[in-house]
C-alpha cells in the first residue's frame, strides 16, 4: 500500500451523516441464486427499518455468464433517506459474496476486495468455464492463484464449499451464502431476523433454514482462515473390498518389487493392475517384461540421478498403450457388476426406484475389422466392395438397452471375446505400434536422456475412439517424425515437449503444422 | 407463458392511496402508468423493460377493470404506431422498449408522431441499455429525442421521483402537444426501492369514446403543406410551451448552496453516483446535503436556457456530467452560455471519460481533476478516497489476471438450440466453412465458444436479410439463422419474403423454440401453448409457405442431431434453386422445465409411474479428449479429475442439473465420438411389471457377472 502519507491527514467525521452505507456485492453466474440472495438481504435490512437499495444487470448474463448484484443499506436520518450508489466502487465494498471460487477471483480483479474494508465470503467449489472444459487436455484454471490473491486482498475471508453443503441439505447455495453472511456479523441484525426473511419466502423453508444454520455454524468455525479446498476434488474410485491376492498375481507383484526401483513402483503397480484388468495374467507378464527392458536402459544411462524418469514414464505409458480402447474393452466396462452400483449412486437412486440405461454406440466397420483375426481382417481390407457392403450394415447409431437380457448378453459376449483379442488385427496393429515406439525410445535415449523421456510421453497423444483415435495416431506419427529429424540437437527434448503439447491442442488453439514449419526452417 | 409468473407483482398494481410499494423500479413504472390514467399500453420486450411487459401480461384482470388496453406489440414500430391513438383523442398512452435498438425500429413511426403532434399524453418508456451488462451496441437515445423533437425525461433514480415523472411527463406531453420519452437505465430498471402509491385512475375519456365519435384534422397528417407547418409549430409553439411547463413545474432541481465558485450540471440519472463521488471528496454527506451547487436535469431535452444561465452566472466553472457520447449536452451548454455571454468555464468530457458507465470511480477521477483546476480549496485536506489501484498492482493479483477465465453467457442446460449448432458444426467439418449470418436471440450465443459459428449480426429479425448480398451463390451457400422471435418481429417479410422474391439460393434456418426466449419467454404468434387473451398456434411453416417458399423442411425435434445434419446437408447441396428454409422446432428448455417440473413432482408424489431421464458418463470409458464438450458447451457437462496416476487429462462428467435432453448421446453418436455416454431412465413409482422385469433381468445379469468376476485376475492398483 504505497500512498503519500502527507495527504493522509486524519479527517474527523462531521457527524453520523457522513457515514457511508454498508455495501455488499454479490458476484455470481446468471441463474445461480444471486438474485434470490440479493432479495433476502434487502428484505433483511428493510425489516429492520433500514433503507436498502439493490441493483443488478441481468441482461444476457442471466444465461450462465458472470454477473454482479449490488446492495447498499443505511438508516434514514431525520426523515431524509440516504442517497445510495448504483454500483460498487473499487476500494469501498464491505462484503463481497462469491457463489463460485473463480468468481471470487474475478471480484478481486474488479478491485472490490481490499484489505482495509472487505470481508470476502466465497464458496470454494468450482463451476468450470467453457474454455476450461473444452480445452483438449488440461485446461482447468489454477484455483491456488485465487487463494493467494485472497490472502493479500481480503480483510477477512469465509470460504468453504457452500454448494456441497447446500446439496447435502437438499437446498440451494443462496441459503448457504446467507448463513455465511450472518456469521460474518457485519450487518447489525440478529440471526432471528435472517430466519424470518427465509420463512417469509414461503418456498422450501425447512431445507433453506437447515442449510442456513449449517453454513452459519461452518462459517463460525473457520471465519478467520481461508480453507484451502479449491481444487476440484479427485473422485475416489470405488473399489470392492480387497480379497486375498491370487498366488500368481502375488508372484508378479514380487517380481515388480524386485526389478523396478522404489520410485517407479506405485506407477508400475497401477500399470500392472490396469493391464491385468484389461486382459489376463500373461499380459501382465508381458507388461512387466517390456518395462524391465526399458528400465535396463535407464540403469545403463545412470537414470537414478534423474529419478528414473524414463522408467517412471514408461510404467505409465506402456500400460496405457497396452490397454488400447477397443470394442471388447467398452463392452467389458459396460457389463461389470460395479458399474450399475456406481450409476445408481451418481443419479441418487432411491430404494423405491428402478433404472435402466441406454448406451449411445456408433460402431463402424473399422472397429469390427479390428476384432477379427489378422488374416481375415487383412482380407477384408483388401476387398473394398465387401468391406463397403458390411460397413453399410454395421455403421449406424445404435441405442443399446444395457440391462435388458438380450442386449446384455450381446455386450457380455463381446466382452468375452477378450480371449481372442491377441489374435485380432487391432492387437497386431497396436503391438507393432508399441514395438516401433519403444524401439525408437531405445535408439534415441542413450544420446539424449531427456529426449527419451519426452518421446515416451508422446504416447499420450493416442487415445479415444474412431476418428479421435485415428487423429491421435496421425499426430503421434507427425510428432515422432519431427523428433527423429531434430534428435541430434542439444535442445531436442525441449522441442519434443513443445511438439507434443502443441499436438494435443492442435486445431483448438494449437497449430502443429505451423510449429513443424518453424522447426524445419532451422533444423 | 413468460419465464416466471408475476402473480405476486401483479398484486402490487392494486395498491391504493398511501400504501407503500416495494420492488423493482420497472414495476414501479408499471404502477405509475396506471396511476396516471393510461388508456392503452404497448411495447416490445427486452432487457431491461421485459418485466413491465410480463407483469402487464399477467395483469389482464386489473387492466380490464381500469379499461386499459394492453398489447404485446409485434415490434417496436408497431408499438410506436400505437401511440397514434393519442394524436386526435385525449387518450393517454404509453409504450416501452429496449433502446437504442427498439428506438431504431420505431423511429419511422416516432418521427411521424412527433411531426403531427399529440392531443393526449404519449409516452415512450426507454430502457436505456447502455454500459456494463448491456447486450447491444453502445449508443444514446438522446439523438432520437433531438432529431424528432420529443422531450427526454431522465429522472433521478428514485422510485417516487420516477413515478412522479410519469404523471408529469403526460402533463408535459399534453401541454406541449409533443410525445415524451422517459429514459431509465439498466441498473435503475432493476433497482429495488419503494414509493408511496396513489389510487389507480380509470381514464375519463375511453377508447370506446374515441371509436364512437372519430375526429379528423388534415393538419395533423404528415403531408405537405402540413409537414412544413409542423416544423414551424415545433419551433414556435411546442418548444416554448414545453419550456414553460418544465420551468413552472420545477421539473429540474437545484441542490446545495445557491452560490459557489463552481457548480455541477448533471443528468438526473447520474444523481446517486454523483452524490457518492462528492461524498468521497468530503463535499456531501450520504443524504445528499452537498456543499457544491448541483443543477439536476431531470429533463435532458429540451434544455432550459434561463435555468442554465442563472445557475452558471457568477461561477468560475461548471462541470457537465453526461453519460455516453457524443456530448450533446456539453455542446448545447456551450451554445447557451456563449449566447448569454456568461463567462463560466465549461468542463465535461475533458475530465470525464468520453464513453462507458459513469460509475462512482469514473466520476471521482473527473471531479478530482475538475476541482483541482477550478476550486482546489474545496478539496480541503484531501482525505484518502477509496482506491483499489495499489491492490490491483500487487503481484499475486496481477498474476490472477492470466488465471481467471472468461465466462461468456451460453445456452442453458438442455437448450434445444445446442443440437442445431452441434449439427451445423459437424456439417461444416464435412462440407467446409460457410458464411453464417446470425441474428439476435439466444441463438446468437452460437458465435461464442464452443460453437464459434456466425459471421455477422445486423439486428433483430435481420439474420435472413443480412445474407441478401449473397443471394446468387454459385459455390458455397450462405446460411442465415433467425429465431422465432425475430421471425415474427419482421423476419418473415424482411428476410424470408425478400429471399423468395429475389430468388435467394441460400439456406435459412429458423430456430423455433415456442417463445420469445431471450427476452424472458413471452408468447408469440407461433407459441404452442393456448393463451386466453391472444391467438397462438400459428405455425411458422404455414407462414413461410404462404409467402411463397417451396423448399421447406421442418425438424420437429432438434435433439435428433442425425436428422438435423441430414437436413442441413441436403439444404446446402440440393440442386433446387430458391431459398432453402429449415424450421427447427423444440421447446425452450427453461420454459419447459418451469412448466413440466411441478407437474412431474406432483405426479411422483401421488404415486404415478413417472420416468425421468438424465445422462451420465462412464468415467473409465471416457478418455478425456473433450471433443463432446466442443460440440456442446452444456452447463451440466463438465470435467473432473480422476484419482488415477495413469490418467493425464480430466474426464467428462455430468452433474445433477442434467435434464436428460439427449444432446450428449445424440452428438456422440452422430459425430462418432465415443461410447462413454449413457442415458439413465429412472422409474419413479415402478409398476409390478417393471419390478418383475427388473428383478428377473438382474438375476440373469447377476449370474453372468458373477461368472466373469470369478475368472478375472484382480490386483489393487494401490498397494
Amino acid at each position: 500500500m504505497i500512498r503519500n502519507e502527507t495527504v493522509k491527514l486524519p479527517l474527523a467525521p462531521g457527524g453520523p451523516a457522513t457515514e457511508r452505507p454498508i455495501s455488499i456485492a454479490i458476484v455470481a453466474m446468471g441463474g445461480q441464486g444471486g438474485g434470490v440472495l440479493t432479495g433476502w438481504i434487502v428484505k433483511l435490512a428493510e425489516d429492520a427499518g433500514w433503507v436498502a437499495q439493490s441493483t443488478s444487470v441481468p441482461g444476457v448474463a442471466q444465461r450462465t455468464g458472470a454477473t454482479i448484484y449490488y446492495v447498499e443499506m443505511m438508516q434514514a436520518s431525520g426523515g431524509r433517506s440516504p442517497i445510495l450508489a448504483q454500483m460498487p466502487t473499487p476500494g469501498d465494498v464491505d462484503v463481497v459474496i462469491a457463489s463460485e471460487f473463480i468468481e471470487a477471483g474475478r471480484s478481486i480483479l474488479r478491485g472490490i476486495v481490499t484489505p482495509e474494508r472487505t470481508t470476502l465470503i466465497a464458496s470454494s467449489h468450482r463451476s468450470l468455464a467453457i474454455g476450461e472444459k473444452s480445452a483438449p487436455g488440461k485446461g482447468i484454471a489454477d484455483s491456488g492463484a485465487v487463494t493467494d490473491a485472497i490472502g493479500i486482498t481480503a480483510k477477512r475471508s469465509i470460504i468453504f464449499d457452500m454448494n456441497a453443503l447446500a446439496a447435502k441439505h437438499g437446498s440451494v447455495i443462496s441459503s448457504a451464502m446467507f448463513g455465511a453472511l450472518a456469521a460474518a456479523e457485519i450487518l447489525p441484525f440478529p440471526i432471528e431476523a435472517y430466519h424470518a426473511v427465509i420463512r417469509g419466502d414461503g418456498k422450501g423453508v425447512t431445507a433453506s433454514i437447515a442449510v442456513f444454520d449449517a453454513a452459519f455454524a461452518r462459517a463460525n468455525n473457520n471465519a478467520e482462515n481461508v480453507t484451502p479446498l479449491p481444487d476440484p476434488v479427485p473422485t475416489k474410485q470405488v473399489r470392492s473390498p480387497s480379497a486375498p491376492m491370487q498366488p500368481r498375481v502375488a508372484a508378479l507383484v514380487e517380481r515388480l518389487q524386485a526389478s523396478i526401483p522404489l520410485k517407479a513402483q506405485p506407477m508400475a503397480r497401477a500399470g500392472l493392475a490396469k493391464v491385468l484388468d484389461y486382459q489376463d495374467l500373461d499380459y501382465g507378464v508381458e507388461y512387466l517384461t517390456t518395462l524391465e527392458a526399458i528400465h535396463r536402459i535407464d540403469v545403463e544411462l545412470k537414470g537414478e540421478s534423474k529419478g528414473f524418469a524414463l522408467t517412471l514414464n514408461a510404467a505409465k505409458y506402456i500400460a496405457n498403450a497396452m490397454t488400447y480402447d477397443d470394442v471388447i474393452r467398452v463392452a467389458d466396462l459396460k457389463t461389470r457388476s460395479a458399474r450399475r452400483q456406481r450409476i445408481g449412486d451418481e443419479i441418487g437412486l432411491r430404494p423405491d426406484q428402478l433404472f435402466e440405461t441406454t448406451e449411445y454406440m456408433h460402431p463402424r466397420m473399422e472397429e469390427m475389422v479390428g476384432l477379427v483375426p489378422v488374416r481375415l481382417g487383412e482380407w477384408l481390407m483388401r476387398h473394398e466392395r465387401v468391406y463397403a457392403w458390411l460397413d453399410r450394415r454395421i455403421s449406424k447409431g445404435r441405442r443399446v438397452r444395457t440391462y435388458s437380457p438380450g442386449w446384455f448378453l450381446m455386450l457380455y459376449t463381446l466382452a468375452g471375446m477378450r480371449r481372442m483379442r491377441r489374435a485380432s488385427l487391432r492387437h497386431a496393429t497396436e503391438t507393432a505400434h508399441r514395438h516401433d515406439w519403444l524401439k525408437l525410445v531405445a535408439d534415441l535415449t542413450p544420446s539424449n536422456y531427456a529426449l527419451g523421456v519426452e518421446l515416451v510421453k508422446c504416447q499420450r497423444l493416442i487415445k479415444g475412439y474412431s476418428d479421435t483415435h485415428a487423429r491421435g495416431v496421425s499426430k503421434f506419427g507427425r510428432v515422432t517424425d519431427e523428433i527423429k529429424l531434430l534428435a541430434h540437437r542439444e535442445d531436442a527434448a525441449d522441442w519434443a515437449r513443445r511438439l507434443r503439447e502443441t499436438a494435443i491442442r492442435d486445431g483448438e488453439g494449437g497449430d502443429l503444422e505451423g510449429l513443424i514449419k518453424t522447426i524445419r526452417s532451422f533444423a | 407463458m413468460a419465464e416466471r409468473s408475476f402473480a405476486k407483482e401483479v398484486e402490487h398494481l392494486r395498491l391504493g392511496e398511501g400504501e407503500v410499494f416495494k420492488g423493482e423500479a420497472i414495476l414501479a413504472i408499471t404502477k405509475g402508468l396506471l396511476q396516471a390514467g393510461v388508456s392503452y399500453v404497448g411495447g416490445y420486450q427486452g432487457s431491461p423493460i421485459s418485466h413491465l411487459m410480463d407483469v402487464l401480461s399477467d395483469a389482464q384482470d386489473i387492466l380490464g377493470e381500469l379499461g386499459v388496453n394492453f398489447q404485446s406489440s409485434a415490434n417496436e414500430a408497431t408499438a410506436a404506431a400505437m401511440l397514434s391513438a393519442s394524436v386526435m383523442y385525449p387518450l393517454r398512452g404509453a409504450v416501452a422498449w429496449k433502446s437504442t435498438v427498439g428506438t431504431n425500429v420505431a423511429s419511422d413511426a416516432l418521427a411521424n408522431l412527433a411531426s403531427g403532434g399529440v392531443t393526449g399524453g404519449a409516452m415512450v418508456i426507454i430502457g436505456e441499455d447502455y454500459g456494463e451488462g448491456s447486450s447491444i451496441m453502445q449508443e444514446r437515445t438522446h439523438a432520437f429525442a433531438m432529431k424528432s423533437q420529443m422531450w427526454l425525461l431522465d429522472p433521478r433514480p428514485d422510485h417516487a421521483q420516477i413515478v412522479d415523472f410519469i404523471e408529469k411527463g403526460f402533463e408535459l406531453s399534453e401541454a406541449s402537444n409533443t410525445p415524451v420519452m422517459l429514459e431509465v437505465r439498466v441498473r435503475t430498471c432493476h433497482m429495488h426501492g419503494s414509493f408511496v402509491c396513489k389510487d389507480n385512475v380509470r381514464p375519463a375519456y375511453t377508447l370506446d369514446d374515441a371509436l364512437n365519435t372519430p375526429r379528423r384534422d388534415l393538419g395533423r397528417i404528415v403531408l405537405p403543406p402540413a409537414a412544413y407547418e409542423h416544423e414551424q409549430e415545433k419551433i414556435r409553439h411546442r418548444l416554448p410551451a414545453a419550456i414553460n411547463f418544465i420551468r413552472e413545474n420545477k421539473l429540474n432541481e437545484f441542490f446545495g448552496p445557491d452560490e459557489g465558485k463552481v457548480g455541477i450540471i448533471l443528468q438526473g440519472g447520474m444523481y446517486n453516483n454523483v452524490i457518492r463521488a462528492l461524498q468521497y471528496l468530503g463535499l456531501s454527506d450520504a443524504y445528499g446535503n452537498t456543499k457544491v451547487p448541483l443543477y439536476v436535469l431531470n429533463v435532458t431535452y429540451p434544455l432550459i436556457d434561463s435555468e442554465i444561465e442563472a445557475f452558471s452566472r457568477n461561477k468560475d466553472a461548471v462541470l457537465m456530467v453526461e453519460e455516453g457520447q457524443p456530448e450533446y449536452l456539453e455542446q448545447a451548454l456551450n451554445t447557451v452560455l456563449r449566447r448569454c455571454n456568461v463567462a463560466a468555464r465549461i468542463h465535461g468530457k475533458d475530465v470525464l471519460p468520453m464513453g462507458g458507465d459513469y460509475s462512482v470511480e469514473a466520476l471521482l477521477g473527473g471531479f478530482e481533476a475538475f476541482f483541482e483546476t477550478n476550486d482546489p480549496r474545496a478539496l480541503g485536506n484531501r482525505p484518502p478516497r477509496p482506491d483499489a489501484r495499489p491492490v490491483l498492482a500487487l503481484a499475486p493479483v496481477e498474476h490472477l489476471k492470466s488465471v481467471v477465465p472468461a465466462r461468456p453467457p451460453g445456452l442453458c442446460t438442455g437448450c434445444p438450440e445446442r443440437p442445431i449448432f452441434a449439427a451445423m458444426k459437424m456439417v461444416q467439418e464435412e462440407l467446409g466453412e460457410h458464411h453464417v449470418s446470425a441474428d439476435i436471440g439466444c441463438h446468437l450465443f452460437s458465435i461464442l465458444p464452443p460453437f464459434n459459428l456466425g459471421n455477422t449480426t445486423m439486428g433483430f429479425g435481420l439474420g435472413a436479410a443480412s445474407a441478401s448480398a449473397f443471394s446468387r451463390s454459385t459455390g458455397k451457400r450462405s446460411i442465415a439463422v433467425m429465431g422465432d422471435g425475430g421471425f415474427w418481429h419482421n423476419g418473415l417479410t424482411s428476410g424470408i419474403g425478400n429471399a423468395v422474391y429475389n430468388k435467394h439460393d441460400g439456406v435459412f434456418l429458423i430456430v423455433d423454440n415456442f417463445y420469445s426466449s431471450a427476452t424472458g419467454g413471452q408468447d408469440i404468434l407461433s407459441s404452442r401453448a393456448p393463451n386466453k387473451t391472444r391467438k397462438t398456434n400459428n405455425p411458422i411453416g404455414k407462414a413461410v409457405r404462404g409467402i411463397g417458399a417451396t423448399w421447406v423442411r421442418e425438424v420437429d425435434r432438434t435433439y435428433d442431431v442425425g436428422k438435423m445434419k441430414r437436413v442441413l446437408t441436403e439444404a446446402l447441396t440440393t440442386k433446387e434453386k430458391g431459398p432453402k428454409i429449415i424450421i427447427a422446432s423444440s421447446e425452450c428448455m427453461l420454459n419447459k422445465q418451469r412448466r413440466v417440473r411441478p407437474l412431474e413432482a406432483r405426479a411422483v408424489k401421488n404415486g404415478v409411474r413417472v420416468i425421468k431421464q438424465r445422462f451420465g458418463v462412464d468415467e473409465d470409458v471416457c478418455t478425456g479428449d473433450h471433443a463432446c464438450i466442443r460440440l456442446s458447451g452444456c452447463p451440466s457437462l463438465s470435467v473432473k479429475h480422476l484419482d488415477d496416476p495413469l490418467r493425464d487429462d480430466p474426464v467428462a462428467a455430468i452433474d445433477n442439473s442434467c435434464v436428460g435432453c439427449g444432446n450428449c448421446g445424440e452428438v456422440s453418436e452422430a459425430a462418432v465420438l465415443c461410447p462413454s455416454f449413457y442415458r439413465a431412465d429412472i422409474i419413479h413409482n415402478p409398476s409390478w411389471w417393471d419390478k418383475f422385469k427388473a428383478k428377473s433381468a438382474l438375476a440373469f445379469i447377476g449370474f453372468l457377472q458373477a461368472r466373469r468376476d470369478r475368472r478375472r485376475v484382480v490386483l489393487e492398483a494401490v498397494a
